[in-house]
């Protein structure tokens, strides 16, 4: 009999935490000191691993199907820029609790009416939903600029010690910190009992019906935490930035997002961290090298990923790389 | 004895199509009741609508003596309802362990943890061994139940059901697509449930509901033909005429 293989989650993972997963921060440790002329892309980098990550509770571990994250990433920029340009408030921890608070707001009531769907219609309203802020935040030019943007964004030293440089020292060390609480958040989330029954409504939302949970109200729960995730990452973006653009809004963000996923691996926890790598850098490069095609080397690497590496690119590390997988130890088991 | 689960004159229609008609049912504790009928008299409907997957046009659903004839169906679970599936409805990717404890955990009321590792709940782990241990599963605690064969992927949704400690369990077809040998083991595990359980079954194969039960509701387009004790119902003329269709179609 084969044993359940490579248990992520569950009640026979084992929930420490292996050394493999602290490569990625090595890494980021590493990129700081050795290529400091791509800070700024690094930071980057690192809000997108943050907002994939929110993207992967509710698509990879619960099953919901989205086109609209970039809503709760949107608003959370806005909320953030227009707290600083507009209202003074310059406390980068004030803005991003403001932030979350706004996202999660929006994530409740719009996961309270849509998620009573399922699929397509799913889809297309949370689509719907992002594609409305997207055209709000157009047209309310006095809060939003518009589509000039909003600029005049200041943050004040963090924790009144450290000061955003010009070089992107501190934003990066910043969005790592950030980043560095939310991996540890939806981690502990996933291995946990929730973590489980994400799985199980994925994997069977008949069946966890029939074992008494409230499917629904479980799934606005998980993406109101989501949504707050992706509040907090696009909270990050502007205050890295000092500026936001109508680009956080819309049908883009949540495609390019959605694409990163499925390029890391959707419903692994990693999957979200080697995505963006991937994506954001071969956009760099291919913008560069080639600024009127750089899709197409994106749209190329979907294609290969698509069609012969369906895990995404961890999938094929799995194959080659035994220790890459998450193992259920001995300790785990039932007995 | 009070019974455990009742429904009152349950009627449900799909247009002019009846499915259900004037159902009246009690379930007792400790009952061993079999519900028969041809294909299409409504089993299924009815199975859907005490789990509320389905709402009744008319009628009620009494669980424990309380109105649940409008309830979700996850109140109904912790009500007391348990259900097996006809057609297996599993977590095929997940190790069977898993499948019994998200079951254990809902019942419990664990199912919202979200700090602490699944894999340190040792009591949750416990329960669904002991589980296991009853039906013959404990080998297979860490398998995946898609390797598992068919007849084991039966038994582990009478784990996941029995993880809920029913006070009412409904068996729908719970040897379906199951060769012989197999289907009893199956029975012999039927027959070895708590007895306080009541328990439902929904069942094609009359050899296990001729062993299994010891009442018998038979339905036919929906209505209830005729309820009674097995030896009863194996000698109902009208109940062999709707099995051999002696007469039926006129």
């Amino acid at each position: 009999m084969t044993q359940a293989s490579a248990q992520s989650s569950g009640y026979l993972a084992d929930g420490r935490i292996r050394w493999t997963e602290w490569l990625p921060w090595v890494a980021a440790l590493g990129g700081f000191f050795l290529l400091p002329e791509y800070l700024a892309l690094g930071s980057r980098i690192l809000i997108f691993i943050l907002f994939a990550l929110s993207l992967d509770l509710i698509l990879g571990y619960a099953g919901i199907i989205t086109l609209g994250h970039s809503a709760f990433f949107g608003l959370g920029a806005y909320t953030a820029g227009i707290l600083s340009a507009k209202l003074g408030i310059h406390d980068n921890f004030l803005q991003l609790a403001a932030a979350a608070g706004a996202a999660a707001l929006l994530g409740a009531i719009t996961g309270a009416i849509i998620l009573r769907t399922r699929a397509l219609t799913l889809l297309m309203l949370t689509l719907a939903i992002t594609a409305i802020l997207l055209e709000v935040a157009n047209k309310m030019t006095t809060l939003t600029g518009g589509a000039d943007g909003l600029s005049g964004v200041v943050v004040a030293p963090i924790l009144g010690l450290f000061k955003f440089d010009i070089f992107g020292k501190t934003a990066f060390l910043y969005c790592l910190a950030v980043l560095f609480i939310g991996w540890f958040f939806v981690r502990r989330l996933i291995y946990s009992p929730f973590g489980a029954m994400l799985t199980g409504i994925r994997e069977n939302t008949a069946r966890m019906h029939a074992v008494g949970a409230p499917v629904y109200r479980r799934l606005v729960l998980v993406y109101t935490i989501s949504a707050t995730m992706a509040g907090v990452a696009g909270a990050l973006l502007t205050q890295v930035n000092q500026f936001v653009g109508l680009n956080v809004l819309g049908l883009e963000p949540s495609g390019d997002l959605l694409v990163m996923l499925i390029l890391g691996g959707v419903g692994r926890l990693y999957g979200a961290f080697v995505g963006p790598v991937v994506y954001l850098i071969a956009q760099d490069y291919l913008a560069k090298q080639y600024p009127e095609y750089w899709y197409l080397g994106i749209g190329l690497l979907l294609i290969f990923v698509v069609l012969f590496a369906r895990g995404g690119i961890l999938g094929i590390l799995d194959k080659w790389l035994p220790f890459s997988k998450p193992r259920s130890s001995a300790k785990a088991s039932a007995r | 004895m009070a019974p455990v689960l009742e429904t009152k004159k349950l009627c449900k229609s799909f247009g002019a199509l009846t499915v259900a008609q004037n159902i009246d049912f009690r379930l007792a504790p400790g009952d061993r009741h079999a519900l028969i009928g041809p294909n299409g008299a409504g089993k299924t409907t009815f199975v859907n609508m005490l789990m509320g997957v389905l709402a009744p046009s008319s009628g009620e659903i009494l669980l424990a003596g309380e109105d649940v004839t409008r309830a979700p169906q996850a109140r109904r679970v912790r009500g007391g309802l348990g259900r097996t599936f006809q057609i297996n409805t599993l977590f095929r990717n997940l190790p069977v362990l898993d499948n019994v404890a998200l079951a254990v955990a809902e019942r419990s009321g664990l199912a919202l943890r979200l700090w602490r590792p699944a894999s340190s709940y040792q009591l949750i782990k416990d329960e669904v061994m002991a589980l296991l241990a009853t039906l013959g599963l404990a080998d297979d605690a860490e398998a995946r139940v898609a390797d598992l064969p068919y007849g084991k992927q039966r038994l582990v949704e009478i784990a996941i059901a029995l993880g809920l400690k029913p006070k009412v369990l409904l068996l729908d077809e719970p040897a379906a697509g199951v060769p012989s040998e197999e289907s009893n083991k199956i029975l012999k595990n039927l027959e070895n449930l708590p007895s306080e359980i009541a328990i439902l079954i929904i069942e094609h194969d009359m050899d296990i509901v001729f062993r299994f039960a010891r009442r018998i509701t038979v339905l036919v387009q929906g209505e209830v033909l005729v309820e009674g004790a097995p030896e009863e119902i194996a000698r109902d003329r009208r109940v062999h005429q709707v099995y051999l269709g002696e007469g039926t179609h006129g």
